[in-house]
């Protein structure tokens, strides 16, 4: 036993004398929450749109008020030919464009009738589909303005409610998400980057030589970052706590239970990739390369897991982050407690076994 | 006899420490000269400022004639290097490195392939030139490296403890190439800790705390401290040094 | 020039002849090109809803009718009690419920006005916005109809209505592969050129090779162009087999603007990249130091891109910082050139913009570079 901690001591020198790297463990959750928490947002702010108003009346500027008042774009006012208007949307200028015909007043009073063309940028399919449907709204609200003080017979009114983020805080979807990530990413490029480096040195047939079970070497490479995925995980969520309001509504023992199950499935894939690989080199570029982009969408934080083709979905499930995700958002937010994410749980010790069978497998052909 | 490097009271500094102190000497040119020293003694740091890897912090030198302040550029054209740690790319082939070193010294083309052919005949690695160094044994990698230091004929090639690790054969055959080296004219600079290759040399300088102790014939030396063996030199001269290994 | 010609000659070999490392620049980025474009996808379908209906009148089940027929929702179940429909969201089967109260058609039919319970799961508060909305309209559509008929037909409506028409310029479709396709693209060229790049010359820091070189008379730049120039190019020919082999070939995604444009931008863009690449290698001593910044550096740059969320949308400080990163530039140009045919004209900003990146991290990284020292 004081062996083995001599081994673990070692290893956490190792960590920590690279300040780089250390700097890179815990300034990257911290920056990723700041970025999703304040940030990054699908929400359409700050855009430009134009208004080519050719009717100048009052009704043209009823709605151009409606749009000024809504903060989330910029209106400017100009009337540009179709030329000029696509040159606005190459450079990237303008988003959308609003055209209001000439006597659009007159037309509503005597024809009841009028249009309205809305051009939106759509090479970002998001942001003209929300433009578009921002804009539907306020022209909805300004019609409802028009039939004024009729009242409206056999009317239907929707109440809604939102539950558990009432406040539709982005954070809220991020969050689980980033730790997720972080948790996989930091872990499995780092184990399986240590592990191979004495590979590479030569220094591991040392300490497969001496008298120590392998598996404990291993083990021993593993528990630092362990603890500083425990540790990341801390700050992760006093930041998401008090820097951006999320709640805590469930166990938080179950919380960190879980998060622990994640990290050390996300260890035995480090784990599984080093065994793949001789260079350094391959077992960073596996992990970045491999890793990073296929985490993050596949978890479902940052595009939602329905919308993807079956056969992505399918895939998605294989994605630990994924199952993780899912009971963070149940913990965390909708305050449940472990009735209702046993089987998500399940599926992660099922992965860990496997991965640890596999592991077990590679390593034993590797001595022999 | 031509001096091909001129050393005088050439210091390097590291804030107070002081690496090596006012070393002043003469190599002249075919010479095999040894440069034998403690771990720690300053060897190193004295190599790497000839080699123009390192500015001194003081004193003057001239390698091969060219200024080791103003003219590095020069002086590395015109000399050659290997050293234990390094001197092949194990992922190259054994031609592959010959044409690569060739060609960066400035060889032309055809001259650059005679020479590789002549050297893979040389040394018996006809068979091997499409082999990738990583899998030679060590001690053709060390003629190999060699070989192709002294490839573009320099003036002087600075050898660092380059048979470490080798049997006493190919040890033998190592001092063969050198000493057919040396008969083209080609300056040997060379460090090791084996002593019987010191007894090899012309000339020897010992340096001990950063500052030359000694430098004669190994004859002379031998006769000086009334040792029976350049072993016996190295350890009276080493004996008092107080600085530990690097 | 020789000297470069040799050592170029070098590198190539070195880099192909590593067979581990192969397939992880080639494949791995082809293989994600193809398969994360079709995950990426923003566009809010599939909601699944939960009805709660305690009337089971015929208005109740027309407008579930109505509802699950709309295409937008899925109907996840149909149940009596609301306690039932709420374990369905706890369980994420449903991402909103409906509750139709006792006496829906009656009430509606005496009191002239019924009220609807939604309840959303406001998680993800865009899909709760959208799916919200989307279900207020389809109620508004319900109410005209119903109202329809209650009404005599004949009654003339007075009120004006407005039409709107939309177009969508450039993406008709609302394609979302046009948008993420050439994003990813830059991204994958991103990682590939600047993670190799550092790593490279650090490994060979590491095993001390660079010492042989400082003894040759290889001079600074040499060594370093010889480190530039082959990801350059392999960066270059990646970018290419991205967007024709997999943009054209399989997504049939056709640049709109000048691919000469397009490439004269990648060219600079990669000189600025792999400087940043340089420059981080000259700050690190092992592999892992300089894995470590690199991904660092690329996560901040590739969240802050615009390449998932907009970066209109930002905070002014997020701002100024997403304009400090090359990619930013990069993959708007690249989605601009590509989608909207931009001209010269229209990006000698960001043109501006990236070649003083390139110069700026090159020139920091080659004066931190020393050979002799």
């Amino acid at each position: 036993m004081k062996q083995f901690l001599a081994f673990v001591k070692k290893e956490f020198y190792h960590v920590f004398r690279d300040r780089k790297t250390v700097l890179m463990l815990f300034g990257l959750p911290i920056v990723q929450i700041v970025l999703f928490g304040f940030a990054l947002s699908n929400e359409i702010k700050n855009t430009r749109i134009v208004v080519c108003d050719y009717a100048r009346d009052a009704a043209s500027q009823e709605l151009i008020t409606k749009m000024e008042v809504n903060r989330n774009f910029e209106v400017e006012r100009s009337l540009m030919s179709q030329q000029q208007l696509e040159a606005a949307f190459k450079t990237g200028d303008i988003k959308m464009a609003v055209v209001f015909p000439a006597n659009l007043n007159s037309d509503l009073q005597h024809l009841h009738k009028a249009q309205v063309q809305l051009i939106a940028d759509a090479s970002d399919p998001n942001t003209a589909t929300t433009l578009t449907s921002y804009m539907n709204t306020i022209i909805a609200s300004y019609q409802r303005d028009l039939l004024g003080d009729n009242p409206i017979p056999y009317q239907v009114v929707p109440e809604i409610r939102m539950l558990y983020n009432p406040e539709l805080k982005g954070a809220f979807n991020f969050v689980p998400g980033v730790m997720a990530l972080v948790l996989m990413l930091v872990c499995v490029m780092m184990t399986s980057v240590s592990i191979v480096r004495e590979k590479e040195k030569g220094t591991m047939e040392v300490l497969l030589v001496s008298p120590f079970n392998p598996v404990f070497v291993i083990i021993s490479k593993a528990i630092p970052y362990f603890v500083l995925s425990v540790v990341n995980l801390v700050i992760i969520l006093l930041l998401s706590v008090y820097l951006l309001g999320m709640p805590i509504n469930g166990n938080i023992f179950l919380l960190f239970g879980e998060s622990a199950l994640l990290i050390i499935t996300a260890i035995s894939l480090g784990l599984l990739v080093s065994n793949s690989t001789d260079s350094q080199q391959s077992a960073m570029l596996i992990s970045i390369m491999v890793m990073m982009l296929p985490t993050m969408i596949f978890t479902g934080f940052m595009f939602p897991i329905e919308n993807m083709p079956v056969p992505l979905q399918v895939i998605s499930n294989v994605v630990p982050a994924k199952w993780y995700y899912i009971i963070v958002k149940a913990i965390m937010i909708k305050g449940l407690g472990f009735s209702a994410i046993w089987k998500e749980t399940l599926i992660l010790v099922g992965m860990n076994v496997l991965l640890l069978v596999v592991n077990i497998r590679k390593f034993k052909t590797r001595l022999a | 006899m031509d001096v091909v490097i001129k050393t005088e009271k050439l210091t390097k500094r590291y804030g107070d420490f002081i690496a090596a102190n006012e070393l002043t000497m003469d190599v002249y040119a075919g010479e095999i000269f040894g440069f034998l020293g403690a771990n720690g003694a300053g060897k190193t740091t004295a190599m790497r400022m000839l080699c123009g890897l390192s500015l001194p912090s003081s004193g003057k030198a001239t390698i091969a004639g060219y200024d080791i302040y103003k003219e590095t550029e020069e002086i590395k054209k015109h000399i050659g290097y290997m050293s234990q740690k390094f001197s092949l790319y194990e992922d190259l082939t054994v031609r592959e490195n010959i044409r690569f070193f060739g060609g960066i010294y400035g060889l032309p083309v055809r001259e650059l392939k005679e020479k590789s052919e002549a050297l893979l005949e040389t040394l018996g690695l006809e068979k091997e030139a499409k082999t990738l160094v990583a899998a030679l044994p060590l001690g053709w990698k060390q003629k190999l490296a060699f070989s192709v230091a002294v490839l573009h004929e320099p003036k002087i090639v600075f050898l660092d403890e380059p048979t470490g690790g080798v049997d006493p054969v190919t040890r033998r055959q190592f001092w063969d190439l050198i000493y057919a080296a040396a008969d083209r004219g080609i300056t040997i600079f060379v460090t090791t800790h084996y002593m019987d290759e010191a007894e090899y040399c012309n000339r020897i300088s010992m340096m001990v705390d950063g500052v030359i102790k000694a430098l004669d014939t190994p004859a002379n030396l031998k006769k000086q401290y009334n040792a029976a063996s350049m072993d016996d030199v190295f350890y009276e001269l080493a004996r008092g040094a107080k600085r530990k290994a690097d | 020039m020789r000297t470069l010609r040799f050592l170029l000659r070098k590198e190539f070999l070195q880099i192909f002849r590593n067979k581990a490392l192969l397939p992880i620049i080639f494949m791995a980025p082809v293989l994600q090109l193809i398969i994360l474009p079709l995950a990426a996808d923003y566009e809010v379908k599939n909601i699944s809803i939960a009805i709660v209906d305690h009337d089971h009148s015929s208005y109740s089940r027309e407008l579930t009718a109505k509802i699950t027929a709309s295409g937008y929702f899925r109907l996840s179940s149909y149940t009596a009690t609301f306690e039932e429909a709420m374990k369905q969201i706890e369980s994420d089967k449903a991402d909103l419920i409906l509750e139709i109260p006792k006496g829906f058609e009656k009430n509606l039919v005496r009191e002239n006005k019924q009220q609807l319970f939604v309840a959303i799961n406001a998680i993800n508060g865009t899909k709760a916005g959208l799916g919200g909305a989307y279900l207020s309209t389809i109620l508004a559509s319900y109410n005209a109809d119903l109202r329809t008929q209650l009404l005599p037909p004949a009654r003339f409506s007075a009120a004006p209505v407005v039409e709107v028409t939309s177009s969508n310029w450039y993406n008709r479709h609302l394609n979302y592969r046009f948008f993420m396709v050439p994003g990813i693209l830059v991204v994958l060229v991103t990682m590939v050129a600047s993670y190799m790049c550092s790593l490279n010359i650090v490994k060979e820091k590491e095993a001390g090779t660079i010492e042989q070189i400082n003894v040759t008379p290889i001079r600074k730049y040499h060594f370093i162009l010889g480190k530039l120039i082959p990801f350059w190019v392999i960066g270059m020919f990646m970018f290419s087999v991205g967007l024709f082999g997999v943009g054209w070939g399989i997504y049939d995604i056709i640049p709109a603007g000048s691919i000469a444009l397009l490439y004269g931008f990648l060219a600079v863009y990669l000189v600025a990249l792999l400087g940043f690449g340089l420059l981080l290698s000259t700050y690190s001593e092992t592999q892992q130091q300089a894995m470590s910044l690199a991904f660092f550096f690329m996560m901040i740059f590739m969240l802050m891109s615009g390449l998932f969320t907009p970066v209109d949308s930002m905070p002014d400080w997020s701002k100024a910082i997403a304009n400090c990163s090359p990619v930013t530039y990069f993959i708007e140009v690249t989605r601009m050139i590509i989608l909207k045919g931009s001209t010269f004209a229209d990006v000698k900003y960001h043109f501006l913009a990236i070649v003083g990146f390139a110069i700026f991290f090159n020139t920091w990284a080659v004066l931190n570079y020393r050979k002799t020292n």
